[in-house]
């Protein structure tokens, strides 16, 4: 009879371990880590319209930032990388942060026109200020934790129009190098969070292919010098 | 006409319901052959009742008044009306007593894929029992419930409630901060969890520490890395699950336990040792238990007493997931 010990048995995932990477502005930083940690992303590099580039141990699949907690959480996609703000705004997904990647930093702020005192005047005459983001829950909890009422809007498109033509008093939104805000008549009002990308793991995979799952996190720890 | 139903609620038709009693039977029989008679308990109780047994039913979506004017709950599992059940049908009985049962519960989740607002939950209670024993019965019959579902694949992560109290205890970090580090720790943000304990003080190697210890995960070897990291805390946690897969591993049943320093469950109860179970097939986590010492004298019962419960659709998921993916074999 064969003495069974803990762990030996464990599961035998099935096939490469699936990374799930962000097009969009972080994609160019998230190429350049995985390729500091002998990740194949020619392909991924290649014009193609192709969304899955398969890899003999790592499979990359691209999508939104947005939906990396989605296909983490499910399980989809084993481990992926997405902004702070994604995974902020989508706090009810259940995923694991493992790691501060340190790049794509940006500042989450609350934004009006330079000059405006719409913010302040509703504030005080209203009660609350009107403020049109694309992270409404973020948005939320920073002026709720802060005692303040506000009336969100949540828009889809250039936010910078909101306050513009009169839909918001201010915007909440995120802000790489100010510029967009700039030629637009905006300023920084507030600063809420600073943000940058994240390396995340679906859960079960976590505990499953952990030895993968801790080796891929030890080397972008190291690429990234976090 | 189409009549909605409340969200994360849903009907069960005749061919996915034939599946699921077939599953039904299978863990029943399992957990009768291995002396846990079946119970049932009202959907409906008392709100402080249940609260009783855990303070956050207040996260309960469904509570309503009755025609008395007394606040009801929709319980959110099995194992706080067992308790009561115990208390206050078995009181003077000889421990241990053991229960199954398989019955639906509610919770305010966010519906999605595996996880909805109603679900039915199959599972085991083993009360009066302490560690090791009563812990390695519980894994026992798990194995066995997990086998007679089919899903040979499964894992049970081992992990230890007290293991990351007792230690934030050691490192004198109490009250406000104490909390948002285990709310990281369940949630397992270590980027947040870093910050945190960071905030409470710590030095940064006792940082990294802490953050280590949540990563280890894997055999028996796990074990030696805790020990050599250190500390009263660990020592002792080291110590209890060892002794546990030390047992498991005599009776033979250790094959599909993985042990894991980093398991937190995020029920208010348990105490000392700590299960979760998965399937590869699948990304959400099939079920889970482990040991709640203190629970039962809450309800005026000082017994100890362990336990597991399995989400029924997610392992009947996972079944159609791992014939999928075997082509059946």
């Amino acid at each position: 009879m064969s003495v069974e010990v803990a762990g030996t048995a464990g599961a035998k995932p099935d096939g490469p371990l699936k990374l799930a990477v962000p097009r969009g502005s972080l994609l160019d930083g998230t190429l350049d880590v995985l390729d500091a940690v002998g990740v194949d992303t020619a392909a991924a590099r290649s014009e193609s319209r192709a969304l899955i580039f398969p890899g003999e141990q790592i499979t990359l699949v691209t999508m939104r930032p947005s939906d990396v907690p989605t296909y983490v959480e499910a399980g989809a996609a084993d481990v992926g990388i997405t902004g702070k703000d994604v995974l902020l705004e989508q706090s009810d997904r259940m995923v694991y942060e493992l790691l501060d990647l340190g790049y794509g930093r940006c500042r989450m702020v609350l934004a009006g026109r330079v000059g405006d005192e719409s913010l302040g005047e509703s504030q005080r005459r209203l009660g609350m200020m009107r403020i049109a983001t694309k992270y409404p829950r973020i948005a939320e909890r920073h002026f709720e934790s802060t005692g303040r009422q506000v009336e969100t809007i949540e828009v889809k498109g250039s936010i910078e129009l909101a306050p513009l033509i009169g839909l918001a008093d201010g915007i909440v939104d995120l802000v790489a190098t100010g510029r967009t805000l700039k030629e637009n008549d905006l300023e920084v009002r507030e600063e809420i969070v600073e943000c940058t990308a994240r390396f995340v793991a679906n859960r079960v995979a976590h505990k499953l292919r952990a030895a993968e799952i801790d080796g891929l996190t030890a080397k972008l720890r190291e690429a990234t010098g976090g | 006409m189409i009549h909605p139903i409340p969200p994360g609620t849903r009907d069960i038709l005749p061919e996915e319901m034939g599946e699921l009693r077939r599953l039904h039977r299978a863990l029943i029989e399992v957990f009768e052959g291995h002396g846990y008679g079946e119970v049932a308990t009202p959907a409906i109780e008392y709100d402080e009742v249940l609260a009783r047994g855990d303070g956050r039913t207040a996260n309960s979506a469904y509570r309503f008044f009755d025609e008395r004017g007394d606040l009801l709950a929709l319980r959110s599992d099995m194992t706080v009306p067992i308790a009561r059940l115990v208390a206050s049908r078995f009181g003077g009985a000889e421990p241990p007593l053991r229960f199954s049962y398989l019955a639906n519960a509610f919770r305010a989740v966010r519906p999605q894929r595996g996880q909805m607002r109603e679900f039915t939950q199959a599972g085991v209670e083993l009360i009066g029992a302490p560690a090791p024993a009563g812990t390695v019965e519980v894994v026992e019959v798990l194995e066995a419930t997990l086998d007679a579902a089919g899903l040979d694949r499964a894992v049970i992560g081992l992990g230890d409630a007290d293991l990351f109290r007792q230690l934030l205890t050691e490192l004198g970090v109490e009250g406000e901060s104490r909390n948002a580090i285990l709310g990281r720790l369940a949630m397992h943000d270590l980027v947040g969890l870093e910050v945190e304990l960071s905030r409470a003080g710590i030095a940064a190697e006792q940082v990294d520490t802490c953050v280590a210890l949540s990563q280890l995960r894997g055999g028996r070897e796990v074990l030696d890395q805790a020990r050599a990291i250190g500390g009263a805390a660990v020592e002792r946690a080291t110590a209890r699950i060892g002794e546990t897969v030390a047992a498991l591993e005599q009776r033979g049943v250790a094959g599909r336990v993985q042990v894991d320093l980093g398991l937190l469950r995020d029920l208010g109860y348990y105490s000392g040792a700590i299960l979760e179970v998965y399937d590869p097939a699948i990304g959400h986590v099939l079920g889970g238990g482990g040991r709640y010492d203190e629970l039962l004298r809450r309800f005026g019962v000082d017994l100890p007493a362990a336990g597991f419960a399995l989400y029924l659709e997610r392992v009947h998921v996972a079944q159609m997931e791992e014939s999928r993916r075997g082509g059946g074999s």
